[in-house]
């Protein structure tokens, strides 16, 4: 019994904190949500090979597991870092190999990170301001509604129905307006669509489920790093800081603060490991885990966010530390593919109880 | 990853299942400890390696090599089965481990063979009014007086201090050494003249607590565990232990099942309880919190099987978040009930024979007990997140 992660996922692990630490320091993110281009980091994280992660070797991928992908994921939200990876490395090329229409060539330029998938799942799960998608006759019409990847080359799309279907971001029938959130780590978009050609993928509302199963784990890793990254924030300034003549970090308020933060964190390291390797491993425990991991980091994500921001004091409601990044991403976190409630209440129907 | 443990535990899995199957009506209901039923249950279960399993068949046990995985199959399936896993206390669990690490030979070959047979029952004498989560300020006197101690003083927080036999006990017996340095660790009989046993009602109803009172309470010189002064080590040997076991995930398991199937029958104003959309949330973000335990738990129980993995913060959290968690859980059960779930002792209306409640207090005594949450809280913050200690107030001149 080995409960934890292997040799090869720790080297994959350090191989990309390395690349995100030398070339996504805090100014870079910045630089992005000022407007600029995340072209840069995604043409580093193709080359070492991240869009190929889970797309199958028959398709030019490295056909690794979910696992694999939730360290990634963990280690991009360490660093709060832009990009496409969920969309594009993880739930379209999990989709799309998995669909009985053949996407084979599609998936090797997807492996290569030439090609950027974005997501529009959100009227399949929750509609809001009564935002819906129909297809008829290979045409689609309606509205979807914070799909992200603002610069993606096409977009996987579910109905309310979860059947979903790609459609290409130059079609004519698509206009495509961004929509700001407190986020700006990560770019979301309004789809509007009018008679825009639309190639199916599934209409197996299961494959809808287990890809939403996947990004929901993913964001939850993404939600461990960046917690985690304030933890150590807080922990870390709470040592530097002298107040009263000592460290404020030797003050019991301020120590059970962080401890309660890393007591309520840690746990969420090991609930996402299983909830990874469950959605390859264990399928009978895959669906209720997934919903599980995704709203219970969302709750200690907001925790800690908020927590580690109080630690710093007035500096942690200032523009000057970039603190609020990783508190923006962890919130934004909680509301994409489904909210808590609405997870939570997943959860229970999985369990025969609605 | 790697959740298997292997065909050979596998097998070992099914024999304890077997044994379980053929011998359940042995098995002793209610926790008296001194019962025949009870001891003879103890006896199979040690012969067969279920209990005591790695205590040398030399002081009785079952003298087998340690093997974690295999005590956690027996404890998984017993606990599964609700079965009675064999006798506990204080002298099992926390003195018979200590003499094993610290005792002499002639200590160990009188004292652990009649403990873990339920002939001799222990309690445990640390906490005194003056020295609660500060234990090693503890005042009780010994002075060594020809070849007897004499000790003076009071303990609290006895637990069966009225039933023991006898007792194992943190006194003062070098007055002029640094504090963690002037311990020593005697044990004696409860029947010695000058013991005064007082019980202390806790808030479930219950007295097994009890105040401790020693006045020139003479004992062996030779009934001390380790040297003069080595108390302090010779206790935290095993304090450790302790904290692992007051909170263990795979009952926080069982108890939320057992709310999920309480939520299904209970009903207010006709409707399930379990279909109410607030009561319903609040399951399921026990739940998740109950799943993150579980993982956590693998992987502690990972860390002690794989050398080189590290998850000491995820162990040193474990006391704090178990606890509080049963706190809550108990206490969703008790909110869906309502009045209902103030039901205690003969009220006709109980559920579950009065669990809920008594767990509810329970385990807000374990949040304080065995190290209080705000001391797990200066660990975490101090061994776990490398944050200095609170400064030390000088003691004002008088």
């Amino acid at each position: 019994m080995r409960f934890g992660l292997s040799e090869e996922q720790t080297l994959l692990k350090d191989n990309v904190n390395r690349f995100l630490e030398d070339n996504v320091p805090l100014d870079k993110v910045r630089e992005y949500a000022d407007g600029g281009s995340d072209s840069t980091i995604w043409q580093g994280l193709s080359d070492l090979g991240i869009p190929a992660l889970l797309t199958p070797e028959e398709f030019g991928g490295v056909g690794l597991k979910p696992l694999d992908a939730a360290i990634v994921a963990e280690s991009l939200g360490q660093h709060i870092a832009p990009g496409p990876f969920l969309g594009s490395a993880v739930m379209a090329p999990f989709a799309l190999s998995n669909s009985p229409e053949g996407f084979g060539e599609l998936l090797s330029k997807i492996a290569t990170g030439e090609h950027r998938v974005g997501i529009a799942f959100g009227e399949a799960i929750a509609r809001r301001n009564q935002a819906s998608v129909h297809v008829k006759d290979g045409k689609v019409d309606g509205t979807s509604l914070f799909a992200f990847d603002a610069e993606a080359d096409s977009y996987l799309v579910a109905d309310q129905n979860k059947n979903m279907f790609l459609v290409s971001a130059d079609d004519d029938g698509i206009s495509r307006s961004n929509l700001t959130t407190v986020d700006r780590t990560r770019r979301t978009v309004e789809l509007t669509y009018s008679s825009a050609s639309a190639k199916p993928v599934s209409t197996d509302s299961n494959l809808f489920d287990r890809t939403l199963d996947l990004g929901r784990v993913m964001l939850a890793a993404d939600t461990l790093g960046a917690a985690q990254s304030m933890l150590d924030q807080a922990v870390e300034y709470a040592k530097q800081r002298e107040q009263f003549n000592r460290p404020i970090a030797s003050f019991q308020a301020v120590k059970h603060m962080c401890a309660e933060m890393a007591a309520s964190l840690e746990p969420c390291r090991a609930m996402v490991w299983f909830a990874a390797h469950a959605l390859s491993d264990v399928p009978e425990e895959a669906r209720l885990t997934a919903c599980h991991t995704k709203a219970h980091l969302a709750e200690v994500g907001q925790f800690v966010s908020r927590t580690a921001t109080e630690v710093h004091g007035g500096m942690g409601f200032t523009d000057l530390l970039g603190l609020h990044y990783w508190f923006k991403r962890i919130g934004a976190n909680r509301q994409w593919l489904g909210a808590p409630e609405f997870v939570r209440s997943e959860a229970a129907i999985l369990q025969g109880v609605d | 990853m790697d959740l298997s443990f292997g065909p050979e535990y596998d097998d070992f899995r099914s024999d304890v299942v077997n044994f379980l199957d053929k011998n359940s009506d042995k098995a002793p209901k209610g926790g008296d400890m001194r019962g025949e039923q009870a001891k003879d249950w103890q006896k199979l279960l040690i012969e067969n390696g279920y209990t005591c399993r790695t205590i040398p068949k030399e002081y009785g046990g079952f003298g087998a090599e340690p093997d974690i995985i295999r005590s956690r199959i027996i404890g998984e399936e017993f606990s599964k089965s609700r079965i009675n896993p064999g006798l506990g206390g204080q002298g099992i669990s926390m003195l018979v481990p200590t003499l094993l690490e610290m005792g002499t030979e002639e200590q160990k070959q009188k004292f652990i063979r009649p403990t873990i047979h339920g002939d001799m029952i222990w309690c445990q004498g640390y906490s005194e009014p003056g020295a609660g989560s500060d234990l090693a300020s503890l005042t009780t006197a010994a002075v060594l007086d020809g070849d007897e101690w004499v000790v003076n003083g009071q303990k609290i927080w006895t637990s069966t201090a009225h039933l023991a036999d006898w007792i194992f006990c943190l006194v003062r017996s070098e007055p002029e050494a640094p504090k963690h340095k002037g311990i020593s660790f005697l044990l004696f009989e409860m029947t010695t003249p000058g013991i005064e046993i007082r019980p202390l009602v806790d808030m479930t109803g219950v007295a097994n607590f009890n105040e401790t009172f020693f006045t020139d309470v003479r004992v062996p010189k030779n009934q001390i565990v380790g040297e003069r002064g080595q108390g302090w080590q010779v206790a935290n040997a095993i304090l450790g232990h302790e904290r692992d076991t007051l909170a263990p995930p795979n009952t926080a398991q069982t108890r939320i099942n057992a709310l999920v199937e309480l939520m299904k029958t209970e009903t207010a104003g006709g409707e399930r309880l379990i279909d109410n959309p607030i009561y319903k949330d609040r399951l399921m973000k026990l739940q998740g919190r109950v799943l993150a335990m579980k993982y956590n738990d693998m992987r502690v129980l990972s860390s002690r099987l794989n050398p080189g993995q590290d998850a000491s913060l995820s162990r040193m959290i474990t006391k704090l978040q178990g606890t509080e968690l049963r706190h809550e859980l108990e206490g969703l059960a008790i909110d869906i009930m309502g009045e209902v779930g103030l039901s205690y002792d003969d009220n006709p209306h109980l559920r579950g024979a009065g669990s809920w409640q008594r767990e509810y207090m329970y385990y807000l005594g374990l949040i304080i007990g065995g190290g209080t949450s705000q001391i797990q809280k200066n660990i975490i913050s101090e061994r776990g997140l490398g944050m200095p200690r609170e400064p030390k107030i000088e003691k004002k001149a008088v």
